[in-house]
């Protein structure tokens, strides 16, 4: 410390003495006074408006067909992110196996499926029966044929929205779970190597776990961003959340209701999202970050107790 | 005689068009300790990691045991073994690393236990005692629970030690292990290898400890530029060396 070569002197108060007095920060007060004025603002002609039909958004934010297309968003979301998932899994090993063939199919996929639309991949999923009136199983080239089923009763409105959301998907998370895999060292696949487990132990016992660390939080990202995604699947009429809206407002017109309608049930289910991720994310935080053994709401508070403390350490390392 | 533990004969590596390791000769009989010198570059390294066939030798002949590392005979022809019967074989193989290489997800315990438990199939209760006893023996007996972030590099190398020490090899492997560490914790890692070799583990050691080396090892090598320069007694080799090249080197890490 620089404290024990100063020299002392006695017509000043001791370092002990001596208080801090943090800046003041006038602007940040103005500002703050300004945002809420601000939303007051907002909120105030918002309650106002009559066009908004706060009775329309209570009398269909608990109805029926709401409730059903918001069934079919959830299982869409759930299916289409497992199946993206598992792909997409399968296709980031593809895509890092010393294989060439494999290595270029798996990027063919992801250069595709990244490449067109979502939108543009719904609509044809849903409209698949205009390219193939039949789905058939057979040997190729020849007429010898299996099994044959008309693509649309196969292809119902739901099933294609699932194949266009979960192939998406898998492009994407391809390439998140390839950059968690890689985001391992090394070293431990070789220690791993050195105690004798096989390559397939390796990689599920040790590389993954340690992967999962970088893979959830933007899984977590790419799930939110799916049950939103969903939506989209409304141009196929797939019976979702937002088709079912979309059908109501069609005959009472009453568009921006019933978009409110909408907005809180997709708000909702996305905070309720954001728990399951967090366990997720301690759970496989062990060993490597000091929080890893506490709770969300713990970390929290620890954070908005650790507000004071800081700035106690400050006082004590400038009185030093 | 008895099958030499390490024999190498003219064994061959290249990275590319770099040739490493042009043709070493080396025998290392059951439960002697030899340690590799020599400055950076000069293959020590890729020695070692090619008993255990973490690199594939490309030319010559290496066997560990009497079993070639990585290969089968067949006649006049040399057939790459799978990856199973590779993993096989270093199960008798320990090795530690440089950089540690633990397991960060685990704790120290579950590091030791993770080898007999998931390879060997031993049974848990059993792994987990002789996981407690092998840390007990580094001196970690009351860190068992801790992850290896909260340990310090001597200790978390020493728990290295012990999870290799857990699939019961035959041959430990050392790859500069007190070389990442601060200088006060390479001692209580040098001291468990002492113990080890002490027992009658037949071990391989490359380090830069010269006095490690000089007062454990029974064989010193002497390695620059991907061959052995000098090899024997630690005493004569690494005292009064009868190679340039070797005399040069001590006099610069002494």
């Amino acid at each position: 410390m620089t404290t024990t070569t100063v020299p002392v002197d006695t017509d000043r108060p001791a370092p002990q003495q001596l208080t801090v007095v943090p800046l003041r920060h006038y602007g940040r007060w103005i500002a703050a006074v300004a945002a809420i004025a601000a939303l007051i603002g907002v909120a105030g002609s918002l309650a106002k408006n009559s066009n908004l039909h706060w009775e329309i958004i209570g009398h269909f934010l608990f109805a029926d067909l709401i409730f059903s297309g918001l069934v079919t968003t959830l299982w869409l979301t759930v299916a289409a992110m497992a199946l993206g998932l598992i792909l997409g899994t399968l296709v980031a090993v593809m895509r890092l196996s010393s294989n060439p063939v494999l290595y270029g199919m798996s990027s063919l996929f992801v250069w595709f499926f990244r490449g067109t639309p979502l939108l543009v991949q719904i609509i044809f999923w849903g409209y698949a029966a205009a390219l193939y009136q039949y789905v058939k199983i057979g040997i190729p080239f020849t007429s010898v044929t299996f099994f044959q089923v008309e693509t649309n009763s196969l292809l119902t409105p739901a099933i294609a929205a699932l194949l266009a959301l979960g192939l998406n998907e898998a492009a994407y998370a391809s390439e998140i779970v390839r950059a968690g895999i890689q985001s391992v060292d090394p070293g431990q696949s070789e220690a791993a190597h050195s105690l004798g487990m096989r390559p397939a132990q390796t990689m599920r016992r040790i590389v993954l776990p340690q992967a999962m660390r970088v893979i959830i939080p933007p899984m977590g990202n790419e799930t939110i961003n799916m049950l939103k995604m969903t939506a989209l699947v409304s141009i196929i009429s797939a019976h979702d959340l937002m088709s079912n809206i979309q059908d109501v407002y069609a005959q009472n017109y009453q568009v921006i209701p019933m978009l409110v309608v909408a907005s809180l049930w997709y708000l909702g289910l996305v905070t309720l999202l954001s728990i399951p991720q967090a366990w997720l994310e301690r759970r496989y935080g062990r060993g490597t970050d000091r929080g890893g053994h506490t709770s969300p709401l713990r970390r929290m508070l620890a954070g908005a107790l650790a507000q004071p403390a800081r700035t106690k350490k400050n006082t004590k390392e400038a009185g030093a | 005689m008895s099958v030499p533990m390490v024999h190498a004969h003219g064994v061959r590596k290249h990275f590319a068009k770099l040739e490493v390791l042009k043709g070493i000769d080396l025998t290392i009989e059951r439960g002697q300790v030899c340690c590799l010198l020599g400055p950076s570059g000069s293959g020590k390294s890729t020695f070692l990691r090619c008993i255990n066939h973490l690199d594939r030798v490309d030319g010559g002949k290496l066997a560990v045991d009497g079993d070639l590392v990585g290969y089968r005979q067949n006649g006049s022809r040399l057939h790459e073994l799978r990856e199973k019967e590779v993993a096989a074989r270093r199960r008798d193989i320990g090795m530690v690393f440089q950089r540690f290489n633990l397991f960060p997800h685990m704790t120290a315990l579950d590091n030791v236990m993770e080898a007999p438990v998931n390879v060997c199939k031993t049974d848990k209760s059993q792994a987990r005692d002789e996981a407690h006893h092998l840390l007990e023996q580094v001196g970690l007996g009351d860190r068992a629970g801790h992850y290896p972030a909260q340990l310090s590099g001597g200790q978390q190398q020493r728990v290295a030690i012990a999870r290799a020490l857990a699939m019961k090899p035959k041959l430990m492997l050392f790859d500069e292990p007190t070389s990442a560490l601060d200088p006060e914790l390479v001692g209580d890692v040098l001291d468990v290898m002492r113990r080890l070799a002490a027992d009658g583990m037949t071990m391989v050691v490359v380090t830069h400890e010269i006095g490690f080396a000089r007062e454990v090892a029974d064989t010193a090598v002497f390695m620059d530029d991907g061959v052995v320069v000098e090899s024997g007694d630690p005493r004569q080799v690494l005292v009064e060396p009868r190679q340039e090249r070797t005399r040069a080197f001590l006099s610069k890490v002494l």
